[in-house]
C-alpha cells in the first residue's frame, strides 16, 4: 500500500467568525496502490486541496492518520516526507535558473556535481526542456514552467507525487497536451500520484481512479467508467458529465433488474446494487447521449415532448425538449447522418434500459 | 478561550519541532521587550514614583504649571497646523506630478525628496539664517532688526517644509494607484473635469489623506530639532521642554512626566492610523495595467498648480543655497566674504563627530535591517503564540517620539545590570531598535508579494526552515533589504531627538554638534556641518545604488526610489 488515509478530519476556524468552526475535510478514507494515479475531483472548497496538503504535511489533520509506504507520517514535517508537490502556480524559484531549480533537492542532499549534472540533464530530457537549462523561470512560457516544476518534483524520485491543479493556468490546447505528458511520465516512472483538479475531463483522462468530493465529504471513489456510468448519488451524476434525472416508483425487484414505473410507463432497469424497496421513489440517471429521439408517429415512445431549443456544436447536436416530466436534454452525435429536428417539432423520447442507472 | 489555548498548543508543538526557530523567536521577543518596552515602562515608572511609593502628583503639578500647559497646547497646535498645511502642499505636489503633463516633473520630484534625506532641522537652520536677528532677508535686505521669527510663524514654516515631503510620498503612491480608467469612465459618462476630480479622484484619495494627516501629526509632535532652534522661550514645545527639564534642570521626574504627556497622544494617533485608517484604502488597479492620457485638468489650472510647485521648490532651493552659502561665509549676516574656515574647523576640531556618526550609523543600520527582515519573515510566514505582540512591539518605535525613547534609555540603562550610559553600545542599541520598523515594513511588503508556495516548494523538496530562508527567501528579499537599509541609514545619520540624550564625550554625533553650534550662535559652523552631513548621505546612497544596479541590474535600480 503506497498511501493510506484513515478517518482524516480537518477543521478550520471561520475567518469571519472565529468562534465558529468550519469542517473542511470530513472522515476521508482512501487507499492508493503503488504506481496508481488517483484524482481528487470536486468543486472549489470541497476539501480536495486541503486533503492533498495534509498528505504533503503542509496541513496538520485535526484527527486521523496518514500512512505513506506503510509508515505513519503524522509526526513528520513536509521536508522529511517522501512526497513531491507540483504546485498550481508552479512555485519556481524566480532567482534560480532552470538547472538550479531542478537540482535544488539534489544539492540539499549534498550530491556531487557530476551526478547532479547527469541526473538533471536526463530529467530535462524526459520533460523535453534540454535546451532551456540556463534560462530563468520568467523567460519561459507557462507550459515550459510547468515542465520545470514537474522535473523538479520527480528528480528526487519521491515515493509519492502530488499535483495541485497543475494545469489550471494553461490554455485549453496546452492543457490537453500536458495532460498526456504527465500521464506518460507518471507511468514511465511508475510513481504513485495524487492529482487534484476541478476539471472532470482532466480527471477522466488521467486517472486510474477518481475520488469525488463535495463539502469535505467523499461522494464516491471509483474508476472513471464506474464514476460516469454508475454514480452513487445525484451529486456525482450531476458533477461529472451532463445528466437527466427521471423520477419513478419501484414496482418490482428481481436479481437482474428493478422494474420502475414512470407515470404509467414501465421499464426494467438492470441493477446490481442498491437496496431499494417496492413502492420507493427512485431517480433514474440517464445521460443525454443515451436519449433516443424519434419522429412522433413512428412508434409508441416512452415520452412525448416538444423541442424548445437546439444548439449545433459540429460533432454533436443538443436538443432541449419540454416534456410532461420536465426538461430533457438529448445529445445526438453525427447529426447529419441521423437527421435533424426543428424547434417546435413534437418528438418521441426513449432510452435503452442498459444505459440507465438507478439512485435513491 | 479553550479553542485559543488549543490553537496555541498546536502552534507551540509545531515550533518545538524546530528548536532553532524556537530559540530565535524567544531571543527576539526578549530583546524587543528589553530595548523597546522596558525603557517606556521606566519613563512611566519614574513619572509616578514618589518617596518610594506611587502617585500621580507629578502630573497634577505639570497640569498646574501654566508654562507646561502652554507647551502642551502649542505642541498640539503645531502638530495640527503642520499636518493640515503639509498634506495640502504634499497633495498639490503629488497630484500635479502624477496627473498633469507639466514640465519639470522629475525636478519637482527630486526637490520634494531632498528634505527627507536631510537632517530634519535644516529648514529651521536656514530660516534662522534668512529671517533671524542677523538674517539675510530681514536684516541685510530689509533692515529690520529683531524680526520675530521665533515662535509659531517661523516654526510652522520650517515644519511644513520638513514634513510635506512625507505627505507627498504617501499621497503620490495613493494617487498613482487610482486606475485612470475610472476617470475616463466618469468623463465618458458626461462629468466635467472638475466634477471628475471632486466626485471620483478626490473621494478615492480621502483615506490616503487621512493617513497622511495622522502620520504628519505624529511626526510633528515628535519633532525636536526645528522647535529647539526656532520655538524660542515664549513659545514652549513639549518635546523641547522635556529635554530642557532633564539636561537643564536635572529634573528626571519632571522630564519623564512631560515625556509621558507627549507619548499618549503620539501613540494614540499612531495606532489609529496603523490599525484603522490605513486599512480603509481603496484598491482600484485590477487586471492589466492601463495607460491613459492625462486630461483631468484644464490648462489654466495646470499652470496654477505648476506655479505652486515652482514656488515651494524655489523656497526649498533658497533654504539649501542659504545653508551652502552660510557654510562658506565668514560671519553670517555680518561679513559674508568667502572662507573655508568652517570646514577647516570641522576637519580639525569636529572630525571625531563625523567618524563617530559614520561608525554608529554604519554599524547599526545593517544590524537593524537584518533584524527587521527576520522579524518580517517570522511575522508574515510563521505561526506562533505572541506573533501579534512581536509585530506590534517592533512597529511601536514609529509612533514613539524620539525624546521619550531617549529619556527612557537614560533611565533604563544607567544602573546595574544595564549600565550603558556614555557607551557606544547604548547609541547602537537605540538606533537598531528605533529603525527596525523600516526594515520590517519593506520586508513585509516584499514577502507578501512572494507566493508562499515558493517556500513550500523548497520545504517539500527536503529543505528545513533555515535552509529555505537562506537559499530561497533571502535572495528574493535582498533588493528590498538594501532599499530599507538606505532609508534607515538616512534616518540614523540625521537622528537627533533620542540621540541627544545618549551622546557623551566619548561618542558624539554630527547632528548634536550642529545643534550646539546653533546654540552657541556659530551658524557658519552649523551650516558647514550640515553640508558635510548631506554630502555623506548622498555619497552613501550613490554607492549602494551603484552596487545594486551592478548586481541586480534594473531590479536594484527600481528598488531604490530616491
Amino acid at each position: 500500500m503506497s498511501i493510506k488515509l484513515v478517518n482524516i478530519v480537518k477543521k478550520f476556524k471561520n475567518p469571519d467568525n472565529p468562534t465558529e468552526e468550519v469542517v473542511a475535510v470530513k472522515n476521508v478514507n482512501l487507499e492508493v496502490e503503488e504506481g496508481e494515479m488517483v484524482t481528487f475531483l470536486g468543486p472549489s472548497g470541497c476539501g480536495k486541496t486541503t486533503t492533498l496538503r495534509i498528505i504533503s504535511g503542509f496541513e496538520q489533520p485535526t484527527s486521523g492518520e496518514v500512512w505513506i509506504d506503510n509508515k505513519n507520517v503524522g509526526n513528520l514535517p513536509p521536508n522529511k516526507r517522501d512526497t513531491s508537490m507540483v504546485f498550481q502556480n508552479y512555485a519556481l524559484f524566480p532567482h534560480l535558473s532552470v538547472f538550479r531549480n531542478v537540482s535544488f533537492a539534489l544539492e540539499l542532499k549534498g550530491m556531487d556535481q557530476n551526478t547532479i549534472k547527469e541526473k538533471v540533464y536526463s530529467i530535462l530530457e524526459l520533460v523535453g526542456l534540454s535546451q532551456f537549462v540556463n534560462r530563468r523561470p520568467d523567460q519561459l512560457s507557462g507550459g515550459q514552467q510547468q515542465r520545470v516544476a514537474l522535473a523538479r518534483a520527480i528528480i528526487n524520485e519521491p515515493k509519492v507525487l502530488l499535483f495541485d491543479e497543475p494545469l489550471s493556468n494553461l490554455d485549453a490546447k496546452l492543457r490537453e497536451q500536458m495532460r498526456g505528458e504527465i500521464r506518460r511520465i507518471q507511468k514511465t516512472l511508475n510513481i504513485t500520484s495524487i492529482y487534484v483538479t476541478h476539471d472532470q475531463i482532466e480527471a477522466m483522462s488521467l486517472s486510474d481512479r477518481i475520488m469525488v468530493m463535495n463539502k469535505g465529504e467523499v461522494m464516491q471513489i471509483g474508476t472513471p467508467l464506474e464514476i460516469y456510468t454508475k454514480p452513487q448519488n445525484r451529486f456525482v451524476a450531476d458533477f461529472i458529465g451532463r445528466v437527466n434525472f427521471i423520477e419513478g416508483i419501484v414496482e418490482d425487484i428481481t436479481h437482474l433488474y428493478i422494474r420502475v414505473n414512470y407515470n404509467g410507463v414501465v421499464k426494467d432497469i438492470p441493477s446490481f446494487s442498491g437496496d431499494f424497496a417496492q413502492g420507493e421513489k427512485v431517480v433514474t440517471v440517464v445521460r443525454p447521449e443515451s436519449i433516443k429521439l424519434s419522429a412522433k408517429e413512428e412508434k409508441i415512445p416512452f415520452l412525448h415532448g416538444k423541442i424548445t431549443n437546439m444548439v449545433y456544436l459540429g460533432a454533436t447536436l443538443e436538443y432541449e425538449i419540454d416534456t410532461p416530466i420536465g426538461n430533457i436534454l438529448a445529445i445526438v452525435s453525427n447529426p447529419l447522418e441521423k437527421g435533424m429536428f426543428k424547434i417546435g417539432e413534437e418528438v418521441g423520447i426513449d432510452f435503452p434500459e442498459k444505459t440507465a442507472h438507478i439512485i435513491p | 478561550m479553550k479553542k485559543y489555548l488549543r490553537k496555541s498548543k498546536e502552534e507551540i508543538k509545531l515550533i518545538l519541532g524546530d528548536p532553532l526557530l524556537f530559540i530565535g523567536i524567544l531571543l527576539i521577543m526578549a530583546s524587543l521587550i528589553l530595548f523597546i518596552l522596558y525603557p517606556l515602562f521606566k519613563v512611566f515608572l519614574v513619572s509616578i514614583s514618589r518617596n518610594g511609593g506611587y502617585s500621580l502628583s507629578a502630573y497634577k503639578e505639570a497640569m498646574k504649571n501654566w508654562y507646561f500647559r502652554k507647551a502642551f497646547e502649542n505642541s498640539m497646535l503645531m502638530a495640527t497646523l503642520t499636518s493640515i498645511l503639509g498634506v495640502i502642499v504634499g497633495y498639490i505636489f503629488a497630484f500635479t506630478i502624477t496627473r498633469t503633463d507639466i514640465p519639470l516633473k522629475k525636478f519637482f520630484n527630486i526637490i520634494a525628496i531632498i528634505p527627507i534625506i536631510s537632517p530634519p532641522f535644516i529648514g529651521a537652520l536656514a530660516i534662522l539664517m534668512l529671517f533671524g536677528n542677523n538674517g539675510l532677508i530681514t536684516s541685510s535686505l530689509l533692515h529690520i532688526n529683531n524680526f520675530p521669527i521665533y515662535g509659531l510663524r517661523g516654526l510652522l514654516f520650517a515644519q511644513v517644509i520638513t514634513f510635506f515631503p512625507v505627505a507627498y510620498i504617501m499621497l503620490k503612491g495613493v494617487i498613482e494607484s487610482i486606475n485612470p480608467t475610472l476617470e475616463d469612465a466618469a468623463l465618458d459618462l458626461g462629468a466635467k473635469r472638475f466634477q471628475v476630480f471632486r466626485r471620483v479622484t478626490f473621494p478615492l484619495t480621502i483615506p490616503g489623506i487621512a493617513s497622511a494627516i495622522l502620520i504628519l501629526f505624529v511626526e510633528t509632535l515628535a519633532d525636536f530639532g526645528n522647535p529647539l532652534i526656532l520655538a524660542g522661550s515664549r513659545f514652549p514645545i513639549l518635546s523641547v521642554q522635556a529635554y530642557l527639564q532633564i539636561t537643564g534642570m536635572y529634573d528626571l521626574k519632571g522630564g519623564a512626566t512631560l515625556a509621558m504627556i507627549l507619548l499618549v497622544p503620539s501613540i494614540s494617533i499612531f495606532l489609529l492610523q496603523k490599525y484603522w485608517v490605513s486599512k480603509k484604502q481603496y484598491i482600484t488597479i485590477t487586471g492589466k495595467p492601463t495607460t491613459s492620457v492625462i486630461k483631468l485638468v484644464s490648462p489654466p489650472i495646470k499652470w496654477i498648480l505648476f506655479s505652486i510647485c515652482l514656488f515651494f521648490s524655489g523656497l526649498i532651493i533658497l533654504l539649501y543655497v542659504t545653508i551652502l552659502w552660510g557654510a562658506f561665509a565668514k560671519t553670517w549676516g555680518v561679513d559674508n566674504t568667502f572662507t573655508l574656515d568652517h570646514f577647516r574647523y570641522i576637519f580639525e576640531v569636529g572630525f571625531k563627530a563625523v567618524t563617530d556618526t559614520l561608525i554608529i550609523a554604519g554599524t547599526s543600520t545593517p544590524i537593524s535591517g537584518i533584524l527587521g527582515m527576520i522579524i518580517a519573515f517570522l511575522v508574515v510566514r510563521k505561526r506562533f503564540p505572541g506573533r501579534g505582540f512581536m509585530e506590534f512591539t517592533s512597529m511601536l518605535s514609529f509612533g514613539v517620539p524620539g525624546t521619550v525613547i531617549g529619556i527612557g534609555y537614560i533611565l533604563a540603562f544607567n544602573s546595574y545590570p544595564f549600565y550603558l550610559t556614555g557607551t557606544l553600545l547604548i547609541l547602537l542599541l537605540n538606533f537598531i531598535y528605533r529603525y527596525i520598523p523600516v526594515g520590517i515594513q519593506s520586508g513585509v511588503a516584499i514577502l507578501r508579494q512572494i507566493d508562499p508556495s515558493i517556500e513550500e516548494a523548497a520545504i517539500d523538496l527536503g529543505a528545513d526552515s533555515q535552509t529555505t530562508f537562506r537559499k530561497v527567501t533571502l535572495p528574493l528579499i535582498v533588493p528590498a533589504f538594501f532599499s530599507g537599509l538606505v532609508y534607515s541609514f538616512v534616518r540614523a545619520m540625521t537622528a537627533i531627538s533620542a540621540a541627544i540624550f545618549l551622546v557623551s564625550a566619548g561618542w558624539n554625533l554630527m547632528t548634536v554638534q550642529i545643534m550646539s553650534q546653533v546654540e552657541a550662535g556659530r551658524l557658519g559652523a552649523a551650516a558647514a556641518f550640515s553640508v558635510v552631513l548631506v554630502l555623506l548621505i548622498l555619497l552613501a546612497i550613490f554607492i549602494i545604488r551603484t552596487f545594486l544596479n551592478k548586481k541586480y541590474g534594473k531590479l536594484g535600480g527600481q528598488v531604490l526610489k530616491f
